[in-house]
């Protein structure tokens, strides 16, 4: 793994800040989980209808977090990519302002705007849109929405990144042998680019698949992700063996994921 | 010679390109004749891959017109062109096999499958790439890529073909085999053909006709041997070969004196009292001649075939000379006498 012994020592205080102060309490925590000689805390998480929803539903919102971030992250990458270095800078400064900002000071943003008597339903009733405010808070979409606007950077940066390493002479090239910008993206952009957009969904996902905050908030107990249910245990029912084997299901489910695009990620692969 | 059917296949008429306060095409005309291969020379910025780009539609033009086989094409988008190009990097798909690069613009034109098979493997044939087929373009050397440029960019029969300094990349040899390959197939398929490139040499070897350009204009346009004999101006002299290049005016019919005060016997019916620029080749140079300089050499290299020396004569003229590698190379210091006939002197 090391190219050199030397090269070694200078990673060495990170790699014991890690074992000590992240490492050791993993394997501890996960300690909790099969204390009693049994495995019936994991039958309990992996068996039980309740449970197997929330792990249903964590899924699902975060594929769907994935999608949604895909469709506006592709083009706002693209164009940040592709654009004139000041407009460049303005997408720069729209996408990573939010990243720096706290994910807390956020999410209440967001309960501002999404509330009964939020922004947003004042506007489309003020507007004559609808006469009774719709729910968008503590609800399914209210967490969809959140997570989404959260998560977009990770997405945007990536394909970004990927959309700038195409060399222009080849979408132009494809342009002066016939091609039409549809088939250009489709046939050029697409293909160069999927690298980057692999890379944003796994990074989408797998942080969805691990969200806590935006989603207590703004599902507001009736929208339960399994970072949410662990907290619970912890915290409510004081059961920790079975946050801890929760916790065990949600680092295999990440690790799978992450090792199943890992295989799918094999850079130009020929026609 | 430069003209196979005479017509003009492509004809630039007054195309002009600002960006912001700078001019990088000022009122450009040009005509290139079916099967003829025009190179346009330049230093950088003076205009070249411009003029490319707004023939090839990827540069919109602030006025002028581009016509090939005499419709306007100028609105029209680089897709509906029809023109071949190969990029100075090639910008090959590198997700693309051989095949699928060369087969891409028979794909966009929607050719039946069989027919592009068909096409494909000719045009693979002729590049000599034959057995390349599945290959990525990461997988070929330098001088491959270029030839499956190639292939691409005349597989769907263009109008014309464009070529951006297509050899940049490659080692002497290998350029100086390209360039011959290219030559031949261009000759073979009789394609109209647009060259560009900063090196003298290569358009020497290469070209039908010379456009020299600098600061968004054209020079002179003329054959190879015009240009390097008799060059229209200080720029063209300058740029293609060696040269030594001397002012003065015309004292009497037949008879330059240079600003330093040396007179020349030359070939020129220019009026006296003209100011005139005067050309001589190094290697017009030799022991006799008409016009002779004595002088003491400042420098001097050893060239394999020849000797390359540098010589200040009397009257501070001071002398570019190549001789044919002989006996001892002059050391500096060392007094040489050269002489040069008016016939090998060009006035402009």
């Amino acid at each position: 793994m090391f190219s050199s012994r030397s090269g070694f020592w200078p990673a060495l205080p990170a790699l014991i800040l890690l074992l000590v102060f992240f490492l050791f309490p993993v394997v501890r925590m996960l300690g909790f989980s099969v204390e009693a000689g049994t495995l019936d805390w994991y039958a309990k998480a992996l068996g039980e209808g309740l449970y197997l929803r929330v792990l249903w539903n964590t899924f699902e919102i975060a594929l769907l977090v994935t999608l949604f971030c895909l469709l506006l992250g592709y083009p706002l990458g693209f164009l940040m990519a592709t654009t004139t270095p000041f407009w460049a800078t303005m997408g720069f400064i729209f996408v990573l302002l939010p990243l720096w900002t706290s994910v807390l000071v956020r999410t209440y943003a967001w309960m501002v705007l999404l509330g009964r008597n939020g922004v947003f339903n004042r506007m489309l009733m003020e507007a004559g849109i609808t006469s009774d405010p719709i729910p968008l808070l503590h609800n399914f979409t209210g967490v969809l929405i959140g997570m989404v606007h959260v998560l977009l950077p990770y997405m945007v940066l990536p394909i970004y990144g990927a959309v700038r390493k195409v060399d222009p002479a080849i979408p132009a090239a494809a342009a002066g042998l016939g091609a039409s910008n549809w088939r250009i993206f489709w046939r050029v952009w697409m293909p160069l680019t999927l690298n980057g957009v692999f890379a944003g969904c796994v990074l989408v996902f797998v942080l969805s698949l691990g969200f806590y905050i935006t989603p207590a908030l703004l599902g507001g107990g009736r929208v339960i992700m399994i970072a949410v249910l662990i907290e619970q245990q912890v915290r409510e029912a004081l059961n920790w063996p079975f946050a801890a084997a929760l916790s065990a299901v949600l680092l295999a489910a990440t690790f799978a994921v992450y090792t199943l695009a890992q295989r799918f990620t094999q850079p130009e692969t020929a026609r | 010679m430069a003209a196979r059917g005479g017509s003009a296949e492509l004809l630039i008429e007054g195309v002009g390109k600002r960006f912001g306060d700078v001019v990088a095409l000022d009122h450009v005309s040009l005509s290139v004749a079916q099967g003829e291969l025009l190179t346009i020379l330049g230093p950088s910025g003076s205009g070249k891959t411009t003029l490319l780009k707004v023939v090839a539609g990827f540069e919109t033009p602030d006025g002028g017109t581009v016509k090939v086989g005499g419709t306007d094409i100028s609105a029209l988008p680089p897709a509906r062109r029809d023109i071949g190009m190969v990029f100075q990097n090639y910008a090959l798909f590198p997700h693309l096999s051989v095949k699928a690069n060369v087969a891409f613009p028979l794909e966009m034109r929607n050719v039946a499958k069989p027919e592009t098979e068909r096409r494909v493997a000719e045009a693979l044939a002729m590049v000599e790439l034959a057995g390349y087929e599945a290959r990525l373009p990461k997988q070929l050397s330098g001088g491959q890529q270029q030839r499956v440029a190639l292939a691409r960019a005349i597989v769907f029969n263009p109008r014309l073909l464009l070529l951006d300094e297509p050899f940049g990349a490659l080692d002497r040899k290998l350029r100086e085999t390209m360039q011959l390959e290219v030559r031949r197939l261009q000759r073979r398929l009789g394609l109209t053909t647009i060259f560009i490139t900063h090196d003298q040499e290569e358009a020497l070897v290469l070209s039908d006709r010379i456009a020299v350009m600098n600061k968004g204009t054209i020079q002179q346009i003329a054959t190879t041997t015009e240009i390097y004999e008799r060059p229209a101006n200080d720029f063209v002299a300058d740029f293609v070969g060696e040269s030594n290049i001397f002012h003065g005016t015309m004292s009497a019919p037949g008879a330059v004196t240079l600003d330093g005060g040396r007179t020349l016997v030359v070939r020129s019916d220019r009026q006296a009292g003209a100011k005139v620029g005067v050309l001589m080749r190094p290697e017009r140079f030799a022991s006799g001649g008409t016009n002779q300089f004595a002088g003491e050499v400042i420098e001097s290299v050893y060239l394999g075939t020849s000797f390359k020396l540098r010589l200040a004569c009397e009257g501070g003229l001071e002398l570019l000379v190549r001789q044919p590698a002989r006996g001892a190379l002059p050391a500096a210091g060392a007094k040489v006498a050269v002489g040069i006939d008016p016939e090998a002197i060009h006035v402009f």
